[in-house]
């Protein structure tokens, strides 16, 4: 029997999706400028956000239009950065495959990095959370995340070009992907895979349209899967 | 300045197409259970992605206009040990950005 209420895995979603405030404001903010000085005005850019709801794909396409790449060329790039969405959509099935059509809708649309990677590790944890339990911890998760990325998506937009370049907000993606990274690390099938992408990727830049990404990140889950029977069962 | 019908294509059907990823599996498919192998590969997809999207920009930063750059590297340094070490994405985010700034300013 699930041992906790709704209410307090409620409060256990806001809880672990707050510490991602620190790094969601940096991080819409920053799209809001750099849409804006690519020559968004602010309607266009909490458009952007509010469908997309993606940072790296939000920043791949505005980065491709501002350099005048064909329309074809930025749709595509940003969806390929944005394939690792349907990873995550597959490995979320066995734990929310139960949900209503319209409950799945709902979810998919904020299935972001940081719901994914709190949900997973939390539902392994709490194997006995039943499908009501776990829609409630995925959407409380997004709720401290959701909203502030639409709305310093505007106050970026607002801001626009006056953030001196002094405050490297550009180091704000790669600080907040190795901060996930880091705990992720938790068996040698998991940094097999992480050791394997980083080398694709690296091998692989020179190639257009994050295609090396895309190589690098089936290389990397083939490794992990492969250390993973090596060394037999789950690690 | 980006022409607004080829920027509005681009908002609308990444809109559709980014919802289409998210929802391909967990709204078409639903609770029918997936092989074995197929979930042994997935378990690995954060893992395989996420690195994959940050080296590029550790090795070769944008803001440096692609030269390696001893505050951004010592800051992923630092942030990927912190949170390998202690598990906690903030601290590592804390101390990454600390080493960032702390390198800016002693070097910049």
């Amino acid at each position: 029997m699930a041992t906790e209420t709704t209410k307090s895995i409620f409060w256990q979603g806001v809880r672990d999706g707050a510490p991602f405030i620190l790094v969601i404001i940096p991080f819409s903010t920053l799209f809001g400028v750099v849409a804006t000085e690519a020559g968004l005005n602010v309607f266009e850019t909490l458009t952007f956000s509010v469908l997309v709801i993606a940072g790296a794909a939000q920043f791949t396409a505005v980065e491709l239009l501002r350099n005048d790449a064909p329309t074809v060329i930025a749709l595509v790039s940003a969806l390929a950065v944005n394939l690792r969405m349907a990873m995550y959509s597959a490995s979320l099935v066995p734990y929310l495959g139960q949900a209503s059509v319209g409950q799945r809708a709902l979810a998919a649309y904020f299935t972001v990095d940081q719901t994914y990677a709190c949900a997973v590790l939390k539902f392994e944890q709490n194997p006995d959370w039943t499908i009501g339990q776990r829609l409630t911890y995925f959407f409380s998760v997004a709720l401290p995340i959701c909203p502030l990325w639409y709305i310093f998506t505007v106050v970026g937009a607002m801001i626009g070009g006056s953030i001196p370049e002094g405050l490297a907000l550009d180091f704000a993606i790669p600080v907040t992907f190795l901060a996930l990274i880091g705990p992720m690390l938790r068996t040698r099938a998991h940094v097999a895979a992480a050791l394997v992408s980083v080398t694709v990727a690296l091998l692989l830049a020179f190639l257009p349209y994050n295609l090396g990404l895309l190589v690098a990140g089936l290389a990397g889950m083939m490794a992990g899967a492969e250390v993973e029977r090596r060394m037999g069962g789950v690690a | 300045m980006i022409d607004p019908v080829a920027l509005w294509t681009v908002i609308i059907l990444l809109g559709l197409g980014s919802f289409a990823l998210r929802f391909v599996f967990i709204g078409l498919i639903g609770d029918k259970p997936l092989p074995d192998w197929i979930l042994r590969h997935l378990r690995y997809t954060a893992v395989a992605v996420l690195p994959g999207l940050v080296a590029p920009l550790v090795v070769w930063p944008e803001a440096t206009g692609g030269q390696l750059d001893a505050p951004r590297m010592a800051a992923a340094v630092v942030t990927l040990a912190t949170g390998l070490w202690t598990r906690n994405v903030v601290l590592a985010i804390c101390l990454g950005a600390g080493t960032l700034y702390g390198g800016l300013y002693l070097l910049g």
